[in-house]
């Protein structure tokens, strides 16, 4: 079939372009290889800092928007929907829901992990703030004693759950000082 | 949201490209691109003269391994004219052709040629270490993710608020994988069926292998004019009738991931501009962006084709096959003929395109059709690009 204008119509031609098969393409001539150095120290900012510095000391921090009321959990210097600096700092207990939860066979470079790790979305309990039904204060972390069949059911979303923390003197300021986030019992 | 409709030109498509997709291409980005700009131009009868302006777009420059790789694949369109590059991840793919309208649509530019390129292959050992670098460095990255995690943390989250088994699910990989069969640059057109991909590997539960569209190099391009100069080209030009694109915030773990709000926003913008009211109803072909099987039916709910939730029944009822009543990537999509990111996208537009020019050969759906819409979808379940074309 051609076109009304009887040009040919690429939609159906042979596209242009040469596979390459796995070894083939390890046995180019020109094939260069570039192994990146580069190493990246990120400062965490303003908010974040405190954060972490709360995790430190068994705390999740969050900031309050002075004008929408939204209780921000990772902290933001500013909300997101009003353009305000959220300067009020308030403490959460920790508790909260499980949002969503999947269980992970890989690591970060595809690699087969030796153990399935089971992580997810939390979200957090901010007394004096309702959230609006779509947007709410949460942490992505991993979940511990929750188990593949939870997952698999659908039992785990909706699990009351709390952080396990490290112990204080292992604790460095970061997301780690928090183990998991492990289901409240009875 | 007001958009301001009042464009000084209508813009047509004229012309589209595709290269193979593959694994793996001899060929540079750059090559690729300009394999792709020259099928686009051969189409529509034009030369590199003919083009006033060019957009590019290549998703995450760590893929090719070089810093501005949209600015090396600019060539493809020849030097000295007005060029920018877009980027919002996988959303790229729809953005180019969307950031070529206004190039078109302002009186700007009368030609524009858009291109789309992506060579996922040199990353080693596995193109998805480059994917560590899209999450936040503070909170994310310290947990040791891999970029599969947060889409089966949506699927999974989906599955729950809406009921959908991943049998269901499956569904739209089979289906993707057997259009692709009639489309000549496919990578992973196949006949399967939904235990092949239940049996397939698990990585993240509730992600299996085959629920995964694979690594792809590739390139797509599509030419854009004023609509004076598209009579002139073509007696059939597709109208570009809307465009929309909106960004959600990066904090993908503080809100609801079972209902895509920033996909549905660029949605009722391009509608708007579209003067489509009831796009489940008008919209006759659909290229919903599908990198995973759920995606699709999440983007038919964030598009307005199926209510929130409705696109898992409609699946099971071949609402959403080549011959069903609102036909979705009939192309084979990104399960199917591949997904190189940027380019990928930019496939979908050209598939639209080709649809409504009633010239997708044996992919051409059954029912007439008026209107059809593209969507990409990209950067941490943030960014929605959208075009709808019509004829």
């Amino acid at each position: 079939m051609s076109s009304r204008s009887g040009r040919p119509q690429p939609g159906w031609v042979n596209p242009p372009g040469h596979y390459l098969k796995r070894d083939e393409m390890y046995s180019l001539v020109g094939l260069v290889e570039y192994p990146p150095r580069a190493k990246y120290l990120f400062s965490a900012g303003q908010a974040q800092s405190r954060f972490l510095m709360g995790l430190k000391e068994g705390k999740i921090l969050g900031t309050r928007c002075p004008r929408c009321g939204r209780v921000y959990v990772p902290p933001r210097m500013y909300c997101e929907y009003c353009h305000t600096h959220t300067l009020e700092w308030v403490e959460l207990p920790g508790t909260g829901v499980i949002h969503t939860a999947v269980i992970s066979y890989i690591g970060t470079f595809r690699e087969r992990r030796k153990e399935p790790v089971i992580v997810g979305v939390i979200q957090l309990d901010a007394p004096g703030y309702t959230p609006g039904g779509y947007e709410f204060a949460g942490l992505f972390h991993r979940l511990c004693g929750v188990t593949p069949e939870d997952v698999m059911s659908g039992r785990a979303i909706g699990m009351r759950v709390k952080p396990r923390w490290r112990p204080p003197e292992e604790r460095r300021g970061d997301i780690n000082d928090i183990e998991c986030f492990e289901p409240i019992e009875g | 949201m007001r958009t301001n409709i009042f464009v000084k030109d209508r813009v047509a498509v004229v012309g589209a490209g595709l290269t193979l997709f593959r694994r793996r291409l001899q060929e540079t980005p750059r090559e690729l691109a300009w394999e792709a700009a020259r099928q686009a131009l051969e189409s529509a009868g034009l030369t590199f003269d003919d083009i006033d302006c060019i957009v590019t777009g290549t998703a995450p420059d760590a893929f090719d391994g070089l810093h501005f790789n949209g600015e090396y694949i600019a060539d493809a369109g020849g030097f000295g004219k007005p060029t920018v590059r877009v980027y919002v991840g996988g959303g790229t793919g729809v953005f180019v052709p969307v950031a070529a309208w206004w190039h078109a649509a302002s009186g700007l530019c009368d030609t524009v040629l858009a291109v789309a390129e992506e060579k996922m292959s040199p990353a080693h050992p596995h193109p998805q270490g480059v994917f560590a670098y899209i999450w936040d460095p503070i909170l994310e990255r310290p947990l040791g993710p891999n970029l599969i995690w947060i889409f089966a943390m949506e699927m999974r989250r989906y599955m729950y608020k809406c009921g959908a088994a991943k049998e269901t699910i499956a569904k739209v990989s089979v289906k993707n994988k057997r259009n692709a069969l009639d489309h000549p640059a496919a990578q992973a057109a196949a006949n399967i069926t939904v235990e092949d991909v239940l049996n397939s590997e698990l990585l993240v539960w509730p992600v299996n292998r085959l629920d995964i569209s694979p690594v792809s190099d590739g390139a797509a391009a599509v030419i854009l004019a004023r609509e004076n100069e598209a009579r002139r080209i073509t007696d059939s030009p597709v109208w570009v009738e809307g465009i929309g694109f909106t960004l959600d915030n990066t904090h993908w773990y503080n809100r609801e991931l079972a209902f895509p709000r920033y996909v549905n926003y660029a949605a009722r913008m391009a509608y708007k501009m579209a003067g489509i009211e009831r796009p489940w109803k008008e919209i006759d072909v659909a290229e919903p962006y599908d990198p995973f099987d759920y995606k699709e039916l999440h983007h038919i709910e964030g598009l307005m084709l199926a209510r929130p939730c409705e696109a898992p029944k409609l699946l099971e009822e071949g609402w959403f096959d080549r011959s069903g009543e609102l036909p979705t990537s009939p192309s084979g999509g990104l399960l199917g003929v591949g997904n190189p990111i940027a380019a990928a996208g930019l496939m979908k537009v050209a598939e639209i395109f080709w649809q409504l020019r009633y010239e997708a050969g044996p992919r051409q759906v059954k029912k007439p059709v008026h209107y059809g819409v593209a969507q990409a979808w990209g950067d941490l379940m943030q960014a929605g690009t959208v075009i709808v074309l019509g004829n």
